[in-house]
């Protein structure tokens, strides 16, 4: 590699890195050494944050229910998209491709727009405050973003296959799940990762949505606020455990990530 | 691939159009009903015809924020499109390391976006963060809750930091669609690097990096979250975006009329965008078949 191609990846590395960096590294110190000064490695290391955060219900329930919804929110939205991408990649029908695109609007549609009148739907259903109301609210967009990256891949299979398949004597359930969905293994995988991270990285909907039984990671993170001033090294310890499960799985779809944030179609 | 014309194919599509159609028809109708009434509370409504969208329509605050949105996202995509390209084409073409550094520029994007606001409001801090206080201490007086440029500066920061990892993937994929041959051919020609990606590079990465442009165009469009926890807005409105002042507005304030009004002709925007994409997406499906 040319050295001039090295140092420009490096540096960009580089300075994508530390500010995670110096988050880690607050997580790690008390708070008197955070307010003390700078310090680019915690003098007196302490999981004292980390500790609080596994002890105390009030805190780790943010990140069960935040789990809890996520969790919901994949699967529902994985079941409904699987059969509605292979009917848009295999046949043509009626309204096909207004509804292909009315989809994608509910992906670019502002949260913002939404929040109030969320507020309201799910008040006089009485979800409110609930995980499957969270759950529902972010199938607005993933449910979209599912079916456009599955539509994608299921392209790429043969309709051969189908026909085979059916001159074998499959029924359409049977071979949709023993042979389709095998062959695109790797597809539903990565929808499920970008279900997963979308509805993981938003906060307003899930927190207008919240207040107590279902409030999310994200939302507890501003309870650090108190009388004394900013728990600084509880909040970065919050944060900082809120990156792990995408550092975690980021590894296995590296290389469908692009694919999956252009909706499929790289 | 040639498709089969079969009606009975929306029995596959209704689940989605149900649940969608729950959550977003709904709400969305909702505020349509907000934005032509008026109330006096106690949840009596009265019709108010198109008041609000006319209030909202010559209101300075509307007119304010959309300019900041605009050049808010004029100057990300200036900035994170010629970066991430010229990241990716830097990037090496395979093996480990190339593993490596796609999984390291991931990071950021997975990050909740609360967190990403966290992240640099502690790190441009003067007397905790590491960027503020290497300013303070090169002699530069920077002080992002105080001064509406440092602000603007940090938040645009901060988006580059979050986003241009975005652009970085897309890019590279379109450059790994590149036959060898074709830089082989360049190479007997004796084509200069220049023309390698003028003529070579970029064409090829045309589609994806439209798709990166849109994505980006219409993300910050939105954006909400991140500058929300950083500045929250300020200071004074300096960095309140489209939806800061949406949030503000309904939820805040309780302005439900306007607020509607305003949604409205923000998803309308959306919504022309979205049909940009839309057409963009499908033509390059299209190139993508006759390669």
């Amino acid at each position: 590699m040319k050295i001039g191609n090295f140092l420009v990846v490096t540096l960009y590395i580089l300075f994508l890195m530390l500010p995670i960096y110096w988050l880690l590294n607050m997580s790690f110190k008390p708070n008197s050494e955070i307010l003390g000064g700078i310090t680019f490695f915690p003098r007196n290391f302490t999981v004292q944050n980390y500790v609080t955060i596994f002890t105390d219900p009030s805190w780790y329930m943010g990140y069960v229910n935040s789990i809890l919804y996520v969790a919901m929110n994949t699967v529902i939205s994985l079941a409904v998209a699987l059969p509605a991408a292979y009917a848009f990649s295999r046949y043509s029908f009626l309204g096909d491709k207004h509804l292909f695109f009315w989809l994608l609007t509910n992906r670019m549609a502002p949260p913002a727009v939404f929040a109030l009148p969320f507020f309201q739907l799910y008040s006089s259903v009485g979800l409110f405050d609930t995980h499957i109301a969270v759950a529902l609210a972010h199938c607005l967009f993933n449910v979209p973003l599912a079916v456009w990256i599955l539509e994608g891949f299921m392209r790429g299979v043969p309709k051969e296959i189908d026909e085979t398949a059916y001159i074998d004597g499959y029924s359409w359930p049977r071979f949709f799940v023993k042979i389709f969905m095998p062959l695109i293994a790797s597809g539903i995988g990565v929808a499920a990762f970008f279900c997963f991270m979308f509805s993981w990285v938003e906060l307003l909907l899930s927190r207008t949505l919240t207040t107590v039984d279902a409030k999310p990671i994200a939302a507890t993170m501003t309870r650090t606020v108190s009388a004394s001033g900013l728990d600084w090294g509880l909040l970065a310890a919050a944060g900082v455990l809120t990156i792990i499960p995408g550092a975690l799985v980021v590894f296995f779809v590296r290389n469908y990530i692009a694919k999956g944030f252009a909706l499929g179609r790289v | 691939m040639e498709k089969t014309r079969n009606n009975r194919a929306w029995f596959m599509v209704l689940p989605v159009v149900a649940l969608v159609a729950f959550s977003a028809v709904l709400p969305l109708m909702t505020v349509v009903n907000y934005s032509v009434q008026d109330t006096f509370g106690n949840n009596v409504f009265f019709w108010a015809g198109t008041e609000w969208f006319t209030q909202v329509l010559e209101s300075e605050r509307m007119h304010d924020a959309l300019w900041r949105q605009f050049l808010f996202s004029a100057v990300i995509l200036a900035i994170e499109v010629p970066l991430g390209v010229a990241v990716a084409l830097c990037m090496p073409k395979k093996g480990f390391w190339a593993s490596v550094c796609l999984v390291l520029m991931a990071l950021p994007l997975l990050i909740p976006w609360n967190v990403v606001g966290t992240i640099w409001q502690v790190f441009g801090r003067v007397d905790i963060g590491l960027l503020g206080w290497t300013l303070a201490n090169l002699g530069v007086d920077y002080n992002y809750t105080q001064n509406p440029l440092d602000a603007w500066i940090t938040v645009v920061v901060m988006d580059v930091w979050h986003w241009t990892s975005l652009v970085v993937l897309l890019a590279y994929a379109g450059l790994q669609s590149i036959p060898q041959a074709y830089y082989q051919a360049a190479r007997i020609d004796q084509a200069s690097r220049w023309k390698v990606f003028r003529y070579i590079e970029l064409p090829k990465m045309k589609g994806v990096l439209l798709i990166a442009v849109l994505l980006r165009f219409m993300d910050s469009f939105m954006i909400y979250t991140e500058p929300f926890v950083v500045t929250g807005g300020g200071p004074g409105t300096a960095t309140t975006f489209l939806s800061i002042d949406l949030v503000k507005m309904a939820l805040g304030q309780f302005d439900l009329g306007p607020a509607a009004a305003f949604s409205l002709m923000y998803f309308l925007v959306i919504l022309l965008l979205s049909w940009v994409f839309y057409t963009v997406m499908t033509n390059s499906d299209k190139a993508g078949k006759g390669a």
